[in-house]
């Protein structure tokens, strides 16, 4: 089995956001960049196809050279070769189509990517990517199973889960549950210095378009102070939730 | 060219969610002076949208679209938008929407804005207001396609009555096999309890519970408020909690009126998953825990105290209500 992990280099869940540039860009000053979550939780699953069925682990990235680090550290976890796409990723279709391109040439059986990336939050490039190539698409799935060409996927969904019986070529967008957040792995010494000799490819961009893009930005309306009330007038808090805020 | 808005049901029925997009669908058609036309597969009071401002109505029975199957559903989307040949499609934030959003995007070739939270700030230049970075800000994002897709996020624009005649036409989408390549094998689902996504209030519990055994006292709050309950991080990673309950930025988001959270000190990836809900209330020890900074009633004190009197308390005035 041939598996292509897709990777987004995104803040980490610690970073404060700031916006720059008269809030039309994000502030990258003093962040630190991170493989997105959801995709985590992919790559793992993937290394254990690797270790237990003896998959193929490719990484890709569509991503200025400043993103190489975060691809590193997927091949220090374990990935075999890298792929980055050397763009600016201006929106999902377009990052959807970059991904597409990779994934005809590489001939790829089970594609994961995360559910959303914690950055832009659009949710779609997995959708997407696999609507483009006619491949089957378990969205924000919290388990998956691959025997033969028969895939058995878990995906999460308001209020429950539902299992969902499809085949390969399969997308997955993925999240916490595909392992359990015990599972990650920090890469260890031995890993990091394999990752250096693995092949990390760059290719260039399809002539896609964006088809949507961010104007400005802004930031939440600072918060008013928090009305305290004692911990023995619990009439209070009642009263003021049901007359002032008027939610309950 | 009308507004195509899609109404999610469940069991026949319209989920909260389907008249926040038909409100909002009609928004975006009064802006581009056109009407809003729903799609709904298996509605049974289909005609109730007219009280949204819905004038039109294609209604899907089928039996094969009894389970939902994003593939199958994105494609009689993809129909209506063909037959009213609209521009603009509206849908909400469902686990089920967002999973059938991006292959609908795909099948167009449009440009799709999810956690859209007012009405178009313009709608020429075509250009929405949406959470990014998990709600540690807002971007204005243009569409420049010909066919935008606009995802409203939970509890943001609201359900607003806007009585018109809705007329129900039944629409037969051509289904091939190629939609059921997937197959639903076993849907395990709370019944009869608010969910995360569509609750009106929820109630979530932090490392400060102390351990699984004491979350008798939320789920008993939470019955109270007829709300959903909720859970930090750390207490899903510690297993104390299902996964589902993991609400904050790698988990779930929550958006509705009123959260309580109760032993959750609010790291900065918790609050920014919580901050769509409208109103935020904190019980803890830690009168430096950082959700005081974010909340707005809180309590300083022992939760194993002050829940129960809370319960006792919500009860009476739920008596006096009611």
């Amino acid at each position: 089995m041939k598996i292509l992990v897709c990777l987004s280099n995104v803040p980490d869940t610690t970073s404060k956001i700031n916006f720059t540039d008269g809030d039309t860009k994000f502030d990258t000053n003093g962040v630190q960049f991170v493989i997105n979550p959801n995709d985590e939780f992919g790559l793992t699953r993937a290394m254990w196809f690797k270790e237990k069925q003896g998959a193929t682990v490719h990484v890709a990235t569509v991503g200025e050279a400043s993103t190489e680090p975060t691809i590193r550290k997927a091949l220090a976890i374990g990935a075999d070769e890298a792929i980055r796409v050397n763009a600016v990723p201006v929106d999902g279709f377009f990052v959807a189509e970059q991904l597409a391109e990779i994934v005809k040439n590489g001939e790829y059986d089970l594609v994961i990517a995360g559910r959303e990336s914690i950055d832009y939050n659009g949710g779609m490039v997995p959708g997407i990517l696999a609507t483009l190539l006619g491949m089957n698409f378990v969205n924000t799935c919290i388990s998956l199973e691959v025997e033969g060409n028969n895939a058995s996927a878990t995906r999460e969904i308001d209020g429950g889960k539902e299992k969902i019986a499809t085949t390969l070529p399969l997308v997955i967008g993925g999240q916490k549950g595909l392992v359990a957040e015990s599972d990650l792995r920090i890469p260890n010494m031995r890993g990091i210095m394999m990752a250096r000799q693995k092949k990390l490819n760059v290719v260039e961009p399809t002539s896609s378009k964006n088809v949507t893009a961010d104007v400005k930005f802004e930031k939440p309306a600072p918060k008013g102070k928090v009305t305290l009330v004692d911990a023995d007038n619990i009439d209070e808090l009642i009263n003021l939730l049901h007359n002032e805020a008027k939610v309950i | 060219m009308s507004v195509l808005v899609y109404t999610e049901s469940e069991n026949g029925k319209f989920k909260k969610n389907a008249h926040e997009v038909a409100s909002y669908a009609h928004e975006v058609a009064k802006q581009m002076g056109t009407t809003a036309t729903a799609i709904s597969i298996n509605a049974i009071d289909a005609e109730s949208l007219g009280d949204f401002g819905i004038s039109k109505v294609l209604n899907v029975s089928s039996d094969q679209l009894k389970t939902f199957n994003a593939k199958a559903y994105a494609n009689v989307i993809g129909q209506a938008v063909e037959k009213e040949t609209a521009k603009v499609i509206v849908i909400s934030s469902s686990a089920d929407t967002k999973f059938l959003a991006p292959i609908l995007t795909a099948q167009l070739k449009a440009g799709y804005v999810p956690n859209v939270v007012s009405a178009p700030e313009s709608t020429s230049p075509f250009k929405v207001k949406r959470t990014v970075f998990s709600n540690k800000g807002f971007a204005f994002t243009e569409i420049n396609s010909d066919i935008k897709i606009i995802g409203v996020s939970n509890n943001a624009f609201g359900s607003i009555e806007n009585k018109t005649t809705a007329a129900v036409e039944n629409f037969e989408p051509n289904l091939g096999d190629d939609s059921f390549t997937s197959k639903s094998i076993e849907i395990d689902k709370v019944v009869g309890k608010a969910t995360i996504a569509d609750a009106d209030i929820v109630v979530s519990g932090g490392r400060g519970l102390k351990g699984p055994e004491n979350w008798g006292m939320i789920e008993e709050l939470a019955e109270v408020l007829g709300a959903a309950t909720a859970c930090s991080k750390p207490v899903s990673d510690l297993g104390w909690r299902p996964h589902g309950e993991h609400v904050g930025q790698t988990g779930k988001p929550v958006a509705s009126n009123l959260y309580i959270a109760i032993g959750i000190s609010g790291a900065i990836q918790h609050l920014a998953g919580v901050s769509s809900s409208k109103v935020k209330v904190v019980i803890n020890t830690d009168p430096e825990a950082p959700f005081f900074k974010a909340a707005d009633y809180g309590i300083v004190g022992d939760a194993f105290e002050v829940v129960p009197k809370l319960i006792e308390k919500l009860k009476e005035f739920k008596a006096q209500n009611a």
